[in-house]
């Protein structure tokens, strides 16, 4: 079993939380949220262009970029992660552009020997799988997909076939970190997602706070959380770990008790 | 239609690739809007009722034909082939682009969506797709990067006259790749009822081959004209290139004829030497950028880089994928010329013919002004004045010095 596969095989509910690599202390941040109860890292890669991204992931990757992280900075933070928590799943998000840059395989070789699980690239749908989820897949690195509420039941087959560690719905037509969803509308979609697919799904966009994430624990194996901890480290910089510790807390207990 | 096997005009292939480049590489929020348009794209392509109102508009809005013109001054002036000039600067709203707006709003109009958004940047494309938004009655938001506002106000003025709401972006270095990204973000939020008129030959497929095929009507105008008047294909085209619409319009219709060569002219902004410039195809390396694969301005980890160029509509550090791919086969040469030079060339049109470029044309006729002495009189030179400069007389004056 992977360690994505081990998590999800819990009988509670995963939080999934997500923070911008080199955005702060990157390591003392990734410690706060495992520490807090935090059972999947996603771990973004700073892009110049975050097109699906809102104000507080943006702000988040210009500060970074500002601050000189690289891509081997990102790995590096992995594999750091990797020998201090050598059990918690490690998804890298990004954008298509810094994963390619070097190749595919060049990328998924780098990952699998910083110990990453999982990687969700926003701008490479199935129809282009080629440019990356091959190379991963050699490497025994789970390609992660998103589906949307614009993901109709024609298209899903196709959007879960080739995806692997959990199905990524993202809960709302627009970018990260606003308006959240109806739980009726969420309640409906992962339902219909489940009875396609065998592999978890995990929601996210737009969930802040515990009260939102224990509703949609209900309903979905896991709930991403990022802007919210994105603002947070964006907000009391070197200080950030125990906000964020508080916040993942409360969190935890809320996804973990929610059934 | 019948193309022989080698043809250069027969991609992007189903999957809307130009060999390694194009694709849709776009979130999925966005996929299956993208293959709604290609298919509504498709349908309307075969209804003769759709072309027959795009051609329709385009006489008796737009002003098409543009003129064919041989520039008897110039051509003296530089001492080798003669120098003719496509006119799509007299066209309704003063550039190429609105070419392409009409096309879109006509798909859009026919999909049932009533919201029109659009990036600009030295906003000829915002004032045409306002134009087109105000002639159809539906809202239009057009993103342009802040820098860009200030560059351009007189666009942006005229934008509002049009009653579109513009909207300056401030997020990255504030220009125009900054304003495509706010335009997806518009777009991803907003699917249900709004359709994106990408402005130049980029993007996620179909938007590269459905503007180009838009912009054609550039190049068999031309094509047409010029073997009515000199019962011959010319030997060399030349247009600038941003993101390359109007090259590839004036291109397109030619690529499968061998006599006729072609230049495409990127902005070397300061220079190709240094990182001031906006030459995706001679200074930049493959990457995905804006749903498409093609050569961008980069770093060595794929961080966007930003362009500069004195034309804001040349500054992006990205082409449309078929350039790419047209760069790669062979089939088009590009080079790239300085501010400097566009803006001697802007100089020099206005003196020899009367006529004053927008100042991404200019960086086409500083290459003709290169090229045309090293030909033969006899030869003939075809360059696409793909826009007025009015919109760049305050840019021109305070780089030339003076105070209006």
């Amino acid at each position: 079993m992977t360690r994505l596969t081990t998590t999800f095989a819990q009988p509670r509910p995963a939080l999934v939380c997500f923070i911008t690599a080199g955005d702060g202390d990157t390591a003392a941040n990734l410690d706060a949220l495992v520490e807090a109860g935090a059972d999947v890292i996603e771990l973004g890669m700073p892009f110049t262009d975050p097109m699906a991204d809102g104000p507080a992931i943006q702000s988040a990757n210009l500060r970074s970029l500002g601050a000189g992280t690289t891509t081997a900075d990102v790995l590096r933070y992995a594999t750091d992660f990797r020998a201090r928590h050598p059990n918690v799943p490690l998804v890298l998000m990004g954008y298509a552009n810094p994963m390619v840059r070097r190749g595919p395989e060049w990328f998924a070789e780098a990952a699998a020997a910083a110990g990453v699980d999982g990687v969700i690239c926003v701008d490479i749908p199935p129809e282009e799988d080629d440019a990356l989820g091959p190379a991963l897949r050699a490497k025994g690195i789970a390609p992660i997909r998103l589906a949307t509420p614009t993901t109709d039941a024609a298209r899903l087959p196709q959007v879960l076939e080739g995806s692997e560690g959990f199905l990524y719905y993202v809960s709302v037509a627009g970018i990260t970190g606003k308006q959240q969803a109806q739980i009726a509308s969420i309640e409906e979609n992962v339902a219909r997602i489940k009875q396609s697919t065998a592999i978890p799904v995990a929601v996210g966009f737009g969930v802040r706070t515990p009260e939102q994430a224990a509703e949609i624990a209900k309903v979905a194996d896991g709930v991403v959380v990022g802007s919210a901890l994105v603002e947070i480290c964006g907000q009391y910089g070197a200080e950030a770990p125990q906000h964020l510790k508080t916040l993942t807390k409360a969190l935890a207990e809320a996804v973990h008790s929610a059934r | 239609m019948n193309t022989p096997l080698n043809s250069f005009r027969n991609l992007p292939d189903e999957r809307g690739h130009f060999g390694q480049f194009g694709g849709r590489y776009v979130a999925e929020t966005l996929m299956p809007l993208v293959l709604d348009l290609e298919r509504e794209y498709r349908k309307a392509q075969a209804d003769p009722a759709f072309q027959a109102e795009f051609d329709d508009l385009l006489e008796h809005y737009v002003g098409r034909p543009s003129p064919l013109y041989f520039a008897p001054r110039l051509t003296e002036e530089l001492g080798g082939a003669q120098v003719w000039f496509k006119r799509d600067e007299l066209n309704h709203t003063g550039a190429h682009k609105i070419n392409n707006c009409i096309g879109q709003i006509l798909l859009a109009i026919r999909m049932g969506k009533t919201r029109i958004i659009a990036e600009t940047g030295a906003g000829q494309h915002g004032v045409a797709t306002a134009t087109v938004c105000a002639r159809f009655g539906l809202p239009c938001v057009i993103y342009m990067g802040a820098e860009d506002v200030k560059r351009q106000s007189p666009n942006v003025f005229r934008m509002k006259l049009l009653g579109a709401e513009v909207i300056p972006v401030t997020s990255g270095g504030a220009t125009l790749k900054d304003a495509m990204n706010e335009g997806l973000r518009d777009w991803v939020a907003n699917v249900h009822d709004t359709f994106y008129i990408i402005g130049t030959a980029a993007g996620p497929h179909p938007y590269p081959e459905m503007v180009r095929n838009f912009q054609s009507v550039i190049g068999k105008e031309a094509r047409a004209q010029m073997l009515a008047r000199t019962g011959r294909l010319p030997d060399l085209l030349v247009a600038a290139i941003g993101g390359g619409s109007n090259a590839l319009g004036l291109f397109h219709p030619f690529l499968d004829d061998p006599s006729v060569k072609m230049l495409g002219v990127e902005a070397a902004g300061h220079g190709l030497d240094g990182d001031e410039h906006a030459a995706s195809l001679l200074g930049g390396s493959p990457g995905v950028l804006h749903g498409n694969r093609t050569y961008l301005l980069q770093d060595a980890d794929g961080q966007i880089t930003e362009g500069h160029s004195i034309s804001a509509g040349l500054d992006y550090p990205g082409i449309g994928p078929e350039h790419a791919w047209l760069k790669e086969s062979g089939r088009v040469d590009y080079t790239a010329v300085t501010d400097e030079e566009a803006l001697d060339a802007f100089q020099l049109l206005c003196a020899t013919e009367g006529i004053i470029p927008a100042l991404e044309p200019s960086h086409a006729i500083a290459a003709v002004k290169k090229v045309a002495p090293t030909m033969p009189k006899d030869s003939i030179i075809l360059a696409n004045l793909c826009g007025r400069g009015d919109k760049d007389i305050f840019t021109v004056a305070e780089r030339l010095g003076v105070e209006l």
